[in-house]
This record gives C-alpha cells, sequence and structure tokens, in this order.
C-alpha cells in the first residue's frame, strides 16, 4: 500500500459530481484519499459589499438571493437582526406566517437534498421519486407566497402577505400527503440494501471532531450534538410550541456520525416538520402580520436606529448567523453573513481522509454544502487569488475592529 | 414547428452554473425531474459539455467563473445553443453592482436565448428549450 505513487487529482470547479461550482484537489493513493484540499470562492457576488450601499427593505430581497435554497432563512435572520437594532415589534401572527414558511422550507431542501444523495450513490430512481414528492411542497409554497423559489415572504417588520383560512386545507392536504409518504420514504431510503452498504460507516464524524470543527445542523446533529437553534434560542414562533433536536437515535441505536446517520436525522426531520406546521397552524392568532405597511415609514425607522445585532435562525443545513450594524444612515454600516456550510465545511478534511474515491460525491454532498450561502469573501489581487494566513487575517480583523470602534 | 430532425439525436443539455444562487439551478433540475419529464422527448442533462448540444448558463458570471465558461463554451460541438437562464445573467439582476462581476453572460459568450425570471418557472424553461430545438434546426439545415 504505502509504495503506491501518490496522485493529485483536481476535481471542479465544474464537475458532473459537485452541484455547484468549488475546487476540489485530492492526493490519491491506489483508491484511497490520503488528503483532501479544498477553494471554495467562485460564486463569490459581493453581497455583503452590495448589502453595505442599500436599505434594509432593498436588502431583504438581495438575502433571498443569497441562497435559491434556503432564501427564507437568510432573510429571516437578517430582518431579526434590524428589527432588534430599530426596536419594531413585529406582530405575532408573522412569526407565525414566517415560521411556517420556513419549515415547508426544511421540508422541500430535505427532499431536494435527499434526492442528490441518491443520485449521487447512482440510485436515480429514487432521485426522481424525491424531487416528485418534493413538488408538493414546493406547490404550496408558491400558493401561499406566489413564488416557487426566492418567495419575497419576509419583510423588515413583518410579512408581507398574510394566509387566509381558505388557504388551511391546502396546506393540511400537503401534510397529510407527507405524513403517508413517510413510512414509504422511510423504507427506501433507510432499509434498501445499497444505501446501507454505500453510508453505514462511510464519512464518519465523531462527535468529538464534530464539535472541535464547529459543524452545525443536521450535520452536527447525526454525531450525536443535541443543537437546534430553534429549541436552544427559539425564535419567531417557535417558542410556542415544542421543538426537539432530531438525533440519529430516533430511527437507529447508536450514533455513528456517518453517511447513513445523516440520512436519518434530515428524513425524520422532515417529519417532524410536518408536526410542527400542524401545532403552528393550530395556534395562529389574528392579524395584522405587518408592523407597518407604509415603507416610507420602515425606511425612515431602519433610518434612524443605531445599534448592532445579531440574528440567529435555523436554516435547513444548520445555523445561519447575521450580524448586522446600523449607525444612524440609509444602508447598514457592517452586514455579516455566515452561512451554515462556512461552519460545516472544514469537517470534509476530516471526513474525506482514508475513503474511496468512488464515495467522493456522496461524502461531500452529505453534508448539504451550499456554496452560494458560503462564499462570502474571496482576494482577488492582479487577477490572482491570494491566500491568507491565520496572522494575516488575524490582524485585518483586529484592525477592522478598531476602525470600526474609532 | 417541425420536431422530427434534431429530436432524432435528442437534445442534451450541460448546465453550467457561473455563480448563481442555485435557484435557477434548482429549477432547471426540477424541469428534468418527473412532474414535467422533459426526458421523453429525449432532453437530458449530461455531464460533459463535448456531450452537449445546448448549454444552460445559470448566475451573473462572476469573475473566478468567466474564463471556465468561455473554456466550457469552447469545448461544446457544433452546432450549438447558449440559453441564459435567470434574470441575474440578462442584467446581473440583484447583482447588478457587485465588484466582482465579469457577466451579464451575454458580455463573455454570444447566447441565443434568453429566459427571465428570479427564478423562471420550469414551464419557461421547457419553453426556452423548445426555442432552442427550433434554432438548433435552423443551424442544422444551413450546415
Ligand atoms: S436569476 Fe434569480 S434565482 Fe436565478 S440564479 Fe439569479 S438570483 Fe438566483
Amino acid at each position: 500500500m504505502s509504495n503506491k505513487p501518490v496522485y493529485t487529482i483536481p476535481i471542479g470547479p465544474i464537475h458532473p459530481a459537485l452541484k455547484e461550482p468549488i475546487l476540489f484537489t485530492f492526493d490519491i493513493q491506489g483508491e484511497v484519499i490520503n488528503a483532501v484540499d479544498f477553494a471554495p470562492g467562485k460564486v463569490h457576488r459581493g453581497v455583503e459589499w452590495m448589502g453595505m450601499r442599500r436599505n434594509p427593505v432593498q436588502i431583504v430581497h438581495l438575502c433571498d438571493r443569497i441562497c435559491g435554497i434556503c432564501g427564507v432563512s437568510h432573510t429571516l435572520a437578517f430582518a431579526r437582526a434590524v428589527e432588534q437594532i430599530a426596536e419594531i415589534e413585529v406582530p405575532e401572527r408573522a412569526h407565525y406566517v414566517r415560521s411556517i414558511i420556513a419549515e415547508f422550507e426544511r421540508i422541500q431542501s430535505h427532499l431536494l437534498w435527499a434526492g442528490v444523495a441518491a443520485h449521487e450513490l447512482g440510485f436515480d430512481t429514487l432521485f426522481h421519486l424525491a424531487w416528485r414528492v418534493r413538488e408538493e411542497a414546493m406547490d404550496v409554497i408558491e400558493y401561499l407566497t406566489g413564488n416557487r423559489i426566492n418567495y419575497g415572504i419576509v419583510q423588515v417588520g413583518g410579512v408581507r402577505r398574510d394566509f387566509t383560512e381558505d388557504q388551511f386545507p391546502r396546506i393540511r392536504k400537503a401534510l397529510e400527503t407527507y405524513e403517508g409518504l413517510v413510512n414509504k420514504l422511510v423504507t427506501l431510503f433507510l432499509e434498501d440494501t445499497t444505501i446501507k452498504l454505500r453510508c453505514m460507516n462511510t464519512g464518519v464524524l465523531t462527535e468529538k471532531d464534530a464539535l472541535e470543527l464547529c459543524t452545525v445542523g443536521p450535520t452536527a446533529r447525526a454525531s450525536g450534538l443535541k443543537m437546534d437553534v430553534r429549541a436552544d434560542a427559539p425564535y419567531a414562533a417557535y417558542g410556542d410550541i415544542d421543538v426537539k433536536a432530531i438525533l440519529p437515535d430516533v430511527y437507529a441505536d447508536c450514533i455513528k456520525g456517518d453517511v447513513y446517520d445523516r440520512i436519518v436525522v434530515r428524513l425524520f426531520e422532515v417529519v417532524d416538520s410536518v408536526r410542527i406546521i400542524r401545532d403552528l397552524m393550530d395556534q395562529m392568532p389574528a392579524w395584522p402580520v405587518l408592523w407597518e405597511t407604509r415603507y416610507a415609514k420602515i425606511l425612515s425607522t431602519c433610518k434612524k436606529a443605531e445599534g448592532e445585532a445579531i440574528g440567529r435562525v435555523e436554516a435547513p443545513r444548520g445555523e445561519c448567523f447575521h450580524y448586522v450594524r446600523m449607525n444612524g444612515s440609509e444602508a447598514p454600516q457592517q452586514w455579516k453573513v455566515k452561512a451554515s456550510t462556512y461552519s460545516n465545511q472544514m469537517s470534509w478534511l476530516k471526513i474525506l481522509q482514508g475513503e474511496q474515491i468512488a464515495d467522493i460525491p456522496i461524502i461531500v454532498a452529505s453534508i448539504d454544502p451550499c456554496m452560494s450561502c458560503t462564499d462570502r469573501v474571496t482576494v482577488i489581487r492582479d487577477g490572482s487569488p491570494d491566500v491568507m494566513t491565520k496572522d494575516t487575517l488575524h490582524r485585518l480583523s483586529v484592525e477592522k475592529t478598531r476602525r470600526l470602534q474609532a | 414547428m417541425r420536431l422530427s430532425p434534431s429530436f432524432n439525436r435528442s437534445l442534451w443539455v450541460f448546465h453550467f452554473n457561473s455563480g448563481s444562487c442555485n435557484g435557477c439551478d434548482i429549477e432547471i433540475v426540477c424541469a428534468l425531474t418527473p412532474r414535467y419529464d422533459p426526458e421523453r422527448f429525449g432532453i437530458k442533462l449530461v455531464g460533459s459539455p463535448r456531450h452537449a448540444d445546448v448549454l444552460l448558463v445559470t448566475g451573473p458570471v462572476v469573475h473566478d467563473m468567466a474564463d471556465r465558461l468561455r473554456r466550457v463554451y469552447a469545448q461544446m460541438p457544433n452546432p450549438k445553443v447558449v440559453m441564459c437562464i435567470g434574470t441575474c445573467g440578462q442584467s446581473g439582476g440583484v447583482f447588478f453592482d457587485s465588484y466582482n462581476l465579469d457577466g451579464p453572460v451575454g458580455d463573455v459568450i454570444p447566447v441565443d436565448i434568453y429566459v427571465p425570471g428570479c427564478a423562471p418557472r420550469p414551464e419557461a424553461i421547457i419553453d426556452g428549450v423548445v426555442k432552442a430545438i427550433a434554432l438548433l434546426e435552423r443551424l442544422e439545415e444551413k450546415k
């Protein structure tokens, strides 16, 4: 084994196994991966920079487009931060509308992921099935918000559309569809021999590593870390209902932290989301849904606001974190977005090591990476990207803090 | 519309993400799954630009991806059709004032068909592909 030569294989940025542009470099010995490196930043659009030149009402639409899959999570986190700074009281019902949409987003995102995972395993029938049942959630999202992607429903101070009573039967129908599908999906994904063979004991992330690498969301929960922002620091309407972090032991008897456990967590989160939506619908208070309907008033309130705040939201992929600082001008003085994949991506280095080449796609996909969420910083000088060392980054961050404090 | 000649060989598409928000990419995959099922007409996503007749580009072309987009375009055999999916590939969309854009797509490679929308519905994407077929037929006749 050890006298085999080591080959370096680049994969990406455009590669059929990757859904988004990112460059991996693998050191391969025989069939086994020795070391991994990756270079993100291929979809960097400078969202934060643009945001610091726009006002909060415009930024919510930019937030939607940070990521097309978990748009509402980013917008919600940003809106929460701004609402805290400007001391805007969000009406009760708006919290419920936000949470219901966020849960539908979780359902569609997890089913999307389940399909992609099946595709990466070469199980295309299951991929098509998962995407077909996902359409039900997309239909409801479209029915409620008017758009399939980038819903644009969250606004600073509330939501832009209310749900009416006559829309509830359609929502309930979708929930019933999913309740009826659960057993089928569990059988297809979790009892399938091929999936078991390919996913069990592959890409193992131990609990200790998961903690040390600061993973979040389903990736962390699959390794046994009990963390879920909805339960730990309830936002929107999650304080009123019962939310628990889903760990793989709901299905298996022990927690291994492998790819299989990540499938378990995501599938059972879909089940839990259905229950949460039901609970939320039962308790929905009466309207209004917007703190203020006139944009001019929202804008002038935001313009007067001074201070800093953070917004934390449990996105389908894990914690999504927005930091906003306003200094009494139209645009925020500082806006920082930390998406869940940013925390999760470092675990690739651990979980890919020692695995086979053929397992690369499924292991990479298993943390449900979303590069468009993540790519916030890229350094380009004379057209060539610079590599930043830890020391430089630290120095820059100290300098920036000083600048902000001055 | 006369569908036969191009359909004989089936239309294969290659998808290129040039820095999109994923919204359009997902709608493209949605358009290929059972609800819409264009695979019955032979429309299929392929893994290499060398096999493709149509290039679907999403996103506003960020600096890092511009050169790659040109290379992928050059690798495709003739006759080829380029479709730009989504508003941000046409004008930059919400990202219009970003410092990291080399796009929109039309500035980097020649585009034949634009499908506007942020994100466009799968039906709109399929409609665009149908237009691409007509265009391919015309290109084929000219040869
Ligand atoms: S057009 Fe809109 S949905 Fe499509 S990639 Fe661009 S920002 Fe995303």
